[in-house]
């Protein structure tokens, strides 16, 4: 059932498709997280605005991929801008949510000791409500990337300059071929566990002073 | 603005609402395969989150397959069935089976993991006491610790159910019906109209599909757990 030659053929492509996929979900990502940042630090600062931030995000994130891209096309034409803005809005509920919940890790005693140590709200956010907030804004990101990175593939349907790994599926079931489809399938699952695994050493790196196996944190449904 | 007039043009022309590609149709589709995989979803995924949420036994497995199944690209999920159903069954195979066994594989783990979440955090003195008053296991898990965990169970079902209204718009593109049809044809055929009534109609699907679920939600939380400040639904897996 699988072409191994085709694929030994196509080693180069397959490589390129996955740094393209790389690419758009990472570029989804980062901006998603400036974004949520931002929304994050709004919504502890000020209580009222989270739960419509929330909500918000939340409706966004249940309208199917496909809608929003096919919507966009019309709009924005089959540029990368159609391919992020949707890549982005998904990654904002999973980020805001993780973040305020790392923010507000720190509890009143924590608070406390900071404001009695005459820190001012900025130094408070940059010097202990971030850090001790590490572990729940990676295990965000993980998802979000995770996430992304399953949704890269669909943007193929915009077209062959878009959709990394996806774009052999959709040209494999064009073409009726198994081994492309699966040449952008099995890839793109790996791609997402990597990056996955990635980011849990990553978040062990960030938290010299976590105990060991609870880098990651926990991963809201 | 013209974009609405599009969608209410295209949605009011009755041409839309009759035939095979009419909008019932289509709507039905969608909403049969659905229910379909939810269904087989929930008859594999919710025995065994209970079963380890009450048992502790197979916890980190059924977690790490979960973490696997989240993973997994939904268009991905698709394409490693296509293949082998459409060499099995080339009639069914090629239009309805990769659909519905991706949405199946996909809406396992959200119900798993609530389900196992939810039971596993209740407190276990309750379980205790009620051990202690001679219930037997099967009593404690469903007459004890079921309606506690109930919303967080819950909870999972709902965004499984929204995940699997969206995998069945994907399906449009491997030649599967439902509502996906319109964002697949309307793209290929340039017609706003059909695209933007797709998107009404695929969007408003997963919308209703969230709030009915939420809505379930709240309904069987018991009203001793409803208390203020107390929030339901969002579980947990580490």
């Amino acid at each position: 059932m699988i072409d191994w030659a085709w694929l030994l053929d196509h080693a180069g492509a397959i490589a390129g498709r996955t740094g393209q996929h790389l690419f758009l979900a990472a570029m989804a990502v980062a901006i998603g997280f400036a974004i949520s940042f931002g929304l994050a630090i709004w919504s502890v600062r000020q209580r009222i605005v989270a739960p419509p931030i929330t909500a918000l995000a939340g409706i966004l994130y249940t309208i199917p991929s496909l809608a929003v891209f096919s919507a966009l096309v019309s709009i924005t034409g089959i540029t990368l801008v159609t391919v992020e803005i949707p890549l982005v809005m998904y990654t904002l509920v999973i980020l805001v949510r993780n973040i305020v919940a790392g923010l507000d890790a720190a509890g009143p005693d924590v608070i406390e000791a900071a404001e009695g140590m005459g820190y001012t709200r900025g130094e408070r956010l940059w010097r202990v409500e971030l850090p001790l907030g590490i572990p729940l804004i990676v295990a965000g990101i993980r998802l979000a990337s995770v996430s992304t990175i399953g949704l890269v593939t669909i943007t193929a349907t915009l077209g062959d300059s878009f959709g990394g790994l996806g774009y052999f599926i959709l040209t494999g079931y064009h073409l009726h071929f198994p081994t492309e489809m699966y040449a952008g399938a099995i890839p793109s699952i790996l791609l997402a566990i990597a990056v996955d695994l990635i980011l849990v050493r990553v978040g062990r790196i960030l938290t010299p002073w976590a105990p060991a196996g609870l880098g990651g944190g926990e991963t809201p449904v | 603005m013209n974009l609405v007039g599009a969608i209410v043009a295209w949605l009011s022309d009755p041409v839309h609402w009759a035939g095979p590609n009419g909008i019932p149709a289509r709507l039905g589709e969608h909403v049969a395969i659905s229910s379909a995989s939810l269904v087989i979803a929930l008859a594999i995924a919710l025995p065994i989150g209970l079963l380890i949420g009450h048992t502790g036994r197979g916890a980190g497995l059924a977690i790490n397959a979960s973490n696997l199944g989240r993973a997994l690209p939904s268009l991905a999920a698709i394409a490693i069935v296509y293949p082998v159903t459409a060499a099995i069954d080339p009639q069914w195979g090629f239009y309805v089976a990769p659909t519905l066994v991706a949405m199946v594989v996909l809406a396992i783990p959200p119900i798993l993991v609530n389900a196992y979440a939810g039971i596993q955090g209740i407190d276990r003195e309750l379980s205790g006491s009620a051990r202690g008053m001679g219930l037997r296991e099967r009593q404690i898990l469903f007459s004890v610790e079921l309606p506690i965990a109930l919303p967080v169970v819950v909870g999972g079902i709902r965004s499984a159910a929204v995940q699997i209204v969206a995998t069945a718009t994907l399906g449009a593109i491997f030649g599967f019906g439902g509502l996906g049809r319109y964002l697949v044809d309307g793209v290929a055929q340039n017609d706003d109209g059909q695209v933007f009534g797709g998107v009404v109609l695929v969007a408003g699907l997963a919308i209703l599909t969230e709030l009915g679920f939420g809505l379930l939600e709240r309904l069987l939380t018991s009203p001793g757990l409803a208390r203020p400040g107390r929030t339901s639904g969002e579980a947990s897996a580490a």
